[in-house]
């Protein structure tokens, strides 16, 4: 199959790499560049464990091609913390509050939660059990998943 | 809101310390099996059958030698010995009938995604597209789905009889039937006039273990040699280990298993899978490594599933309550072929059927089926959400049979908390529990009489969205288990743990567990434990795990085991690591050991405060070995294996409160409270995450979840759009609590807790819903109780056809 030359930036690095035109984003993250962090749960896009920003809005990286990426900034769970030790307020919330327990939903989750919070920064319970709809978590129950976001919503000052 | 260490005293057992593992699991930096890419790494990818039970008349993967990338395809028979039989350790009794399980199918296949052909290619997409070109014809055989119709006389056969005959699709049947006052006929004809009577047929749908790592393997061939590295996303890389030297003929000394982290398993990576088995013969005979990670889809057909009971419960009791007896028949599905441990999960629940409650005679009997469906195994419980939903579903069907409050009927019945140690009627001796406390406790926070207030109101205006009230009160057997016990129940391993303490020259520990966490929290809580009895900060001590490697001794994490079991390991190795310690420190202080007390991390001489020396000193003493006692051998470390003494009995009351809507079948929870007690808590905040996650599984199954064949055997719910794994939209918050009774069959005094949510739940939830329509006539709702089953069951309560 022909390869076709694309240039996306991820986590602020840009690569410069030919792929198969059918690739998916994820598999180009995970086995091109080496961005494992970024995992796979499913092949109908219903788990939302792939869960990245495409120029700053959630998507499932398994329902994206990565030559659709071509010219775009992607940002993953890898890149959202600035350095070891300033963490992203989403991070530190899901840690305070158990948010995870396998880890394998959470980079997605994280991630889905950072676009909920972007979209609205001061949500109800309901409004994030609705918002994290696409992201399935089998360990946690998702009782602190909600407490995660909540917390994370008063650290970043949307909630009082 | 951050607990911390800054109390240097303080026991760091018992406090809601934040997870150590969540820093790297929250940055991605994470070593999932599927990350792992080895140079000339060959990608497998496996054809699956379309059918759920055919001949292969013809296969041939010539074709697919020729597509890009490929470098090798096999058939069964291209594999000859190498494809190994997947093997079941389980054999429930000395007439089981236990047909060989070929990891690629032998002329036959047995059920939709049955392995047929593997194909190898440098690329993963190679792989996978040249399947299409493998040729395979297949002659369909009828399909046996339906249990009672399998074992039916002249029924089609999954398996031939070992002499080649037509078979029968009995796998198995296990009586339990006493004689003479604890037989149920017996009890219930002493009775009397004084008799009630009341028979069920309960359904436990068959469910899937639904962890969102999919399963993954490598499988390293080292040069020349046997030796190889296997990582595997399991949950049993040491049993792993063992199965596999059996099944490939490899030297079990050259084998290395690891389960690097991996993302969950509720059971269903308790497994030796065939896919594990193909990887390493593939890998072995080729000499170079093999990588398979499943799709979902995939795992759907292949990965075991669980559950799948058909329950015809009867229970007898007094006129006034006091129950007589209980009688249980099972039908068991087995699936086409037995897994590890298959046949023995009915068994599990065998136990538990009597509950907390006190009854003088119980009958068993279980019959496992083989049909053309994938194979079951355990999942999240295993056999005993099934017992607890039968007995919590009846105990509501009785007392309303009886006119009773449902929870005054097991407040009359259940074991006293002075009653404990208590012996039941299926032979288990419950160590300790407080079934009155967890039920307070439980009433309080749910409100019990102002919702049954409400329940009567709703009633009584002929609200369209009724109210009901659900009651779980629960115990389960966990922390498996006593080696003796496992023996007697003819299980072909022990149910011990290891730990090995190691003091380093540096001042750091190493822990060493035989555990094998996939989110379970281990690296923390285990920290914990250490920390309390070394007197080391909880940071300074690392957990390995999961590593056959470094890790050689261990019987791995199920059943709610790693605790209750693993826990009393490194309790009484951490014990003896400070026992040989003092010795030391003795010599060094010039003083007799009996002079010693071990105060925060350092041995001190009694009314010589001043005196005093730091483990972190005696270990590097230790290492050089320069001034070390007489016959005392260098090095400070000290391992126990311990096996338990009985199996660990949680327990707890979960109420449940949802609304129905008459017209529509919907459902929704309008709160749940669970209260359980799970002794000692070493990690407050993980039990409660542990709970959570055991809910949303119970309720998945009782509102959501269920495994659907059509008539063919084709599976319905192939994917996570079929199949509904309950997302946050789906469920509520949670109220939770615990009471604390230690358990008194290990030093630490805790229990299980992994499994307890899932166990309670189910029939907390459709103990409410039968309760909010009991007046329209409803008995029973069959699970999941999504609208359409709710609504089902109305029309059946008032008359219609269901
Ligand atoms: S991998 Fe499941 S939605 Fe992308
Ligand atoms: S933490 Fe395991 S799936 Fe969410």
């Amino acid at each position: 199959m022909t390869h076709i030359p694309i240039s996306v930036t991820v986590d602020g690095t840009v690569y410069d790499v030919e792929v198969e035109p059918r690739r998916l984003l994820v598999h180009f993250l995970r086995e091109d560049i080496g961005r494992v962090g970024t995992v796979v749960g499913c092949d109908t896009s219903n788990c939302g464990a792939c869960t990245v920003l495409l120029d700053g809005k959630s998507v499932k990286s398994c329902s994206v091609l990565a030559v659709q990426a071509d010219g775009h900034a992607v940002l993953t769970v890898q890149g959202l913390a600035e350095g070891e030790h300033k963490w992203h307020p989403v991070q530190e919330a899901f840690k305070e509050c158990h948010g995870l327990q396998c880890g394998y939903c959470t980079p997605g989750m994280v991630m889905a939660a950072v676009d909920l919070l972007q979209e609205n920064p001061n949500p109800s319970e309901e409004e994030i059990r609705e918002g994290l709809e696409g992201n399935l978590c089998r360990c946690t129950g998702y009782h602190n998943i909600v407490k995660s976001v909540e917390y994370a919503a008063e650290l970043m000052g949307g909630k009082s | 809101m951050t607990e911390t260490l800054t109390d240097a005293n303080a026991n760091p057992v018992g406090r809601p310390l934040r997870r150590k593992e969540d820093a790297r699991l929250l940055h991605g930096q994470t070593n999932w099996t599927d990350n792992i890419q080895l140079p000339g790494t060959l990608h497998m990818a496996i054809l699956r059958s379309p059918m759920a039970h055919a001949r292969i008349t013809n296969l041939d993967v010539t074709p697919a030698l020729k597509r890009p990338h490929v470098v090798a395809a096999f058939t069964a028979k291209d594999l000859g010995d190498l494809n190994g039989s997947v093997p079941c350790v389980w054999p429930v009794t000395d007439d089981i009938q236990m047909p060989g399980f070929p990891a690629l199918a032998v002329d036959k296949v047995r059920h939709v995604g049955d392995c047929v052909a593997v194909v190898l290619a440098t690329d993963k997409y190679a792989a996978a597209d040249a399947l299409d070109a493998i040729e395979v014809d297949y002659e369909p055989l009828p399909a046996v789905i339906d249990m009672e119709a399998a074992i039916k006389q002249g029924s089609t056969a999954v398996h031939d009889a070992a002499d080649g005959s037509h078979g029968t699709n009995v796998c198995y049947e296990f009586p339990l039937k006493p004689q003479g006052d604890g037989a149920f006929d017996a009890a219930v004809k002493a009775a009397g006039d004084d008799v009630v009577v009341v028979k069920r047929r309960f359904i436990n749908q068959r469910v899937i273990a639904g962890y969102m790592e999919p399963r993954a393997v490598v499988a390293s061939p080292m040069g020349m040699s046997n030796e190889m590295t296997i990582w595997s996303a399991t949950q049993i890389p040491h049993v792993l280990r063992v199965l596999l030297a059996l099944v490939t003929g490899l030297p079990e000394n050259s084998l290395r298993v690891i389960a690097p982290d991996v993302g969950g398993g509720f059971g269903g990576k308790l497994q030796l899978y065939r896919e594990e088995i193909l990887a390493v013969q593939i890998a072995r005979h080729l000499g170079r490594p093999v990588k398979w990670t499943e799709t979902r889809s995939e795992d759907m057909v292949a990965s075991h599933h669980g559950r799948d009971q058909i329950q015809d419960i009867e229970i007898a009791s007094t006129k006034d309550g006091q129950i007589i007896g209980l009688k249980v028949d099972l039908i068991a599905n087995m699936g086409a072929y037995l897994q590890i441990i298959t046949p023995g999960i009915p068994l599990l629940g065998m136990f538990m059927y009597p509950a907390i409650y006190k009854m003088p005679a119980y009958e068993f009997n279980c019959v496992g089926v083989f049909t053309n469906t994938t194979p079951t195994d355990a999942i999240r419980g295993a056999g005993r959400p099934e017992a607890t939903y039968a007995i919590e579903r009846i105990m509501d069907e009785l007392a309303a049979e009886l006119d009773m409050d449902p929870m005054q009927l097991r407040e009359k019945n259940w074991i006293t908390h002075e009653e404990f140690p208590y012996t039941t009627v299926a032979g288990l001796t419950y160590d300790t529990g407080n079934y009155e406390a967890a039920t307070a406790k439980a009433m309080d926070l749910f409100g019990y009489d102002a919702l049954r207030a409400e329940q009567e109101q709703r009633r009584a205006s002929g609200d369209p969205v009724q109210l009901g009230i659900g009651i779980s009160t629960f115990t389960e057997m966990c922390g498996l288990a006593p080696s003796r016990t496992l023996g007697a129940l003819k299980y072909v391993a022990g149910g011990w743990e290891h730990c090995t303490i190691r003091a380093l020259p540096t001042g750091k520990i190493e822990l060493i567990t035989g555990t094998s966490p996939h989110g379970q929290g281990h690296e923390t809580a285990w920290s914990q434990i250490a920390a309390s009895i070394l007197g080391v900060p909880v940071d300074d001590i690392e957990v390995v795990h999961s590593d056959t490697g470094r890790a050689p001794y261990g019987m791995d994490t199920y059943g709610s085991r790693s605790l209750a079991v693993g826990g009393q390991a490194i309790k009484k190795a951490a014990e003896r690591l400070v026992e040989k310690a003092k010795v030391i420190a003795a010599h060094q202080l010039e003083c007799s050991v009996d002079d010693l007390e071990f105060i925060q991390g350092a041995f001190r001489v009694k009314g010589d405060p001043a005196k005093s020396q730091p483990l972190a000193a005696v270990a590097f003493e230790a290492f050089t070995a320069h001034n070390l006692p007489d016959g005392v051998e260098p090095t400070l470390q000290a391992e126990a294996t311990v096996d338990p003494d009985d199996f660990s009995y949680p327990h707890g009351t979960h109420l449940c409160a949802i609304e129905v809507d008459t017209e529509t079948g919907k459902s929704k929870i309008r709160s749940y409270v669970a209260v359980d007690d799970v002794g000692i808590q070493v990690n407050p905040l993980i039990v409660e995450g542990q709970v959570h996650g055991g809910l949303a599984c119970g309720i998945g199954q009782a509102l959501y979840e269920g495994v659907e064949y059509d008539s063919d055997g084709n599976l319905l719910t192939a994917s996570f759009a079929d199949y509904l794994i309950p997302s946050a939209a789906d469920l509520p918050s949670f109220t939770t609590d615990r009471t604390v009774t230690p358990s008194s069959t290990n030093p630490l005094g805790t229990k299980g807790v992994g499994e307890a949510g899932a166990i309670a739940s189910p029939p907390a939830i459709i103990n409410a819903i039968v309760d909010a329509l009991r007046p329209m006539g409803v008995t029973d709702v069959k699970m999941p109780a999504t609208p359409e089953n709710v609504w089902r069951a109305i029309q059946a309560g008032q008359g219609g056809a269901q």
